[in-house]
């Protein structure tokens, strides 16, 4: 669902009365369709994608295995994702998003390892998170400062303070990791649980930009920044808020991922993740220009990755060749919403 | 036509309690000095028009009036009681609502969303989902009221025409049923028809004696129609204060391109 598109309705205007209506060729209302539930055009290319594979690769991709592989190239990204569309619907972005993701299991383990118990140390950590987000949001609030800038400013230092902290050695076990108790199978032990969360996360998270006055608030302050100002909504707060909100889901997640692992390499770069998470985004239906922006869209551009990434070695074709199979998904998403953001003007003209 | 504040006629018996008063307001932009010292007075129930050339700071006496920005001195006095708004939040909670030139509608968002923008309702308590069901519901009976017509409520502000969107952004500040309410501009880019719509809007709520307005246009026959009086605002100050009954709209014209030439002739004088 389109965040501040019609909700109960794919027809902008009102109908022309009675029997014109009936007169609406069967591709026209289709087109409509796509038109306005943007996340339809990566659904059905990620149904195809599963197709292609299946038939190309047959149970090898279908079994268990393949598909957590797959699930877990789509979790980081979707659950980095889910976040970012917050921000681009601001006209904002987080590029410090990956490193967050990254950086939450690390502060788990240096204050697990100082003696706290492990639930206190993911509270700390993902309070951490949050404190990061703070900064991000009110860094550029305050001081005016593009979050291109700001949150590409937080990820070095993120970076820099895992390098610093864990003097450049791997980490292994990691807590939680190693058990089998419910808590920690939720908490990543388990091979489903991280795209789970992603899953829970995006249902969560759609929620609030379509349904909660947040939501709203956060279109509205990424439609048209001034309006919203005088309208009386505090811009400020929403985007802080906003940044606050992406760096806690990329920190929750993370850490999922890590007790998943059972490892932390503090040589991970998390600009990588970002990359992957933004091209989610753009390929799930949301641009870049503030006031749209649709959560469901992105998860389903992370789960398309990551069945491209998972299928494309499993026909045994190079990963490389992977990245240009992204590159050309993402202009294709590209160029596809902007036509049919073209279509939606033009209809408003006649 | 003196620039002398003319006694005005008083609406009342009770003309003691005014409904907004302003003295001395100044406000500056960095080196820009935008308001020299404002004084006004807006009576319960009139309709005021303020009009001025482009730059004359009308836009930002509305901006700090409404809560948007901040004066740097002087005083305004709603109901009788100073305040000092620091927030539009504030300035509603004093009954004072606006449109604004620019109309503050989010292009993104569908018509009874944009109505309700800045104090959505909400259900579920503390969670605040917005309860959009009761928005529509009053949103349809709220439009139908003031007879603003639009293709849907579920239409996006994008999508409406430019009458539309200021009848909207009008009904958006007359929903909340203020004490005050200042239009800026409320009638730029409108066709005859739409106009009517909204003068007939801004005379049926002055007529209820309400509500005080001010109104900002540069249409002076609009404002002929609709208002009690009228002052003029030339370089940061209110210059001429006088009831409508008392100017004539040759007279208006004549003040303002004498005011023009003077300021052409000051500029003049000073290169020489």
């Amino acid at each position: 669902m389109q965040a501040g598109a019609p909700t109960d309705t794919t027809a902008p205007a009102a109908e022309p009365p009675g029997q014109q209506r009936a007169a609406v060729p069967v591709w026209r209302r289709v087109l409509r369709l796509f038109i306005y539930q943007r996340e339809l055009t990566p659904v059905v290319i990620t149904v195809g994608l599963f197709a292609y594979f299946t038939i190309r690769a047959g149970s090898n991709f279908t079994d268990s295995l393949s598909l957590s592989s797959a699930a877990g190239y789509a979790g980081p990204i979707g659950a980095i994702a889910v976040g970012e569309v917050l921000l681009l619907v601001l006209a904002e972005i987080d590029l410090s998003a990956g490193q967050v993701f990254l950086f939450a299991p690390w502060v788990e383990y240096w204050l697990h390892n100082a003696g706290l118990p492990v639930a206190v140390a993911i509270f700390l950590a993902l309070a951490a998170c949050c404190g990061v987000g703070a900064i991000n949001g009110l860094i550029t609030v305050r001081l005016n400062v593009p979050s291109f800038v700001t949150t590409l400013a937080t990820n070095f230092i993120l970076f820099g303070l895992v390098l610093i902290y864990s003097n450049m050695t791997q980490a292994t076990p990691i807590p939680l990791s190693a058990s089998t108790g419910f808590s920690s199978k939720l908490m990543g032990a388990w091979l489903w649980s991280e795209i789970l969360w992603v899953v829970a996360i995006t249902i969560v998270v759609q929620m609030v930009l379509t349904r909660t006055r947040f939501g709203v608030r956060i279109v509205a302050t990424g439609g048209n920044l001034l309006g919203a100002a005088e309208a009386g909504i505090p811009v400020r707060r929403v985007k802080v808020w906003a940044f606050v909100l992406c760096s806690f889901l990329a920190g929750l997640v993370g850490i999922v991922d890590a007790v998943k692992y059972g490892s932390l390499d503090p040589g991970n770069f998390g600009v990588d993740y970002i990359l992957y998470a933004v091209g989610a985004c753009v390929i799930g239906g949301t641009a870049l220009t503030g006031g749209r922006g649709t959560v469901i869209g992105a998860f389903v551009g992370a789960i398309l990755i990551g069945i491209l990434e998972d299928g494309l070695t499993l026909i045994g074709v190079s990963t490389n060749d992977f990245y240009v199979w992204v590159g050309v998904v993402i202009i294709f998403a590209m160029a596809l919403n902007g036509q049919f953001d073209r279509l939606i003007a033009r209809s408003r003209e006649t | 036509m003196s620039t002398q504040p003319a006694e005005p006629m008083p609406p009342g018996p009770s003309s003691v309690e005014h409904a907004l008063e302003v003295r001395g307001l100044t406000k500056r932009f960095g080196a820009l000095v935008v308001l020299r010292g404002i004084d006004l007075v807006l009576r319960q129930g009139e309709v005021l028009g303020l009009v001025g050339d482009n730059g004359a700071g009308k836009s930002t006496l509305v901006k700090i009036l409404c809560g948007f920005q901040q004066q740097d001195g002087g005083e305004v006095i709603v109901g009788g009681e100073p305040v000092r708004f620091h927030s539009v939040q504030a300035a509603r909670a004093h009954g004072i609502e606006t449109v604004y030139q620019d109309l503050a509608l989010i292009p993104q968002l569908p018509v009874y969303l944009n109505l309700f923008l800045g104090h959505e309702l909400t259900k579920l308590g503390p969670l605040r989902f917005l309860d959009k069901q009761a928005m529509r519901k009053l949103a349809r009976q709220y439009l139908d009221e003031i007879k603003v017509r639009v293709p849907s409520l579920e239409a996006e502000a994008e999508q409406l025409s430019g009458g539309q969107r200021q009848a909207v952004a009008v009904a958006r500040a007359v929903r909340a049923a203020p004490k005050i309410l200042l239009l800026d501009e409320p009638l730029a880019a409108m066709g005859a028809r739409e106009s009517r719509l909204i003068i007939d809007l801004v005379k049926d709520l002055a007529s209820s004696g309400r509500v005080s307005i001010i109104v900002i246009d540069h249409n002076y026959a609009h404002l002929f129609e609709l208002c009690d009086r009228i002052n003029v605002m030339q370089g940061g100050r209110i210059t001429t204060d006088q009831p409508v009954h008392e100017t004539s709209l040759e007279g208006l014209t004549e003040l303002m391109v004498s005011n023009f030439r003077r300021e052409l002739d000051d500029l003049s004088n000073a290169g020489a």
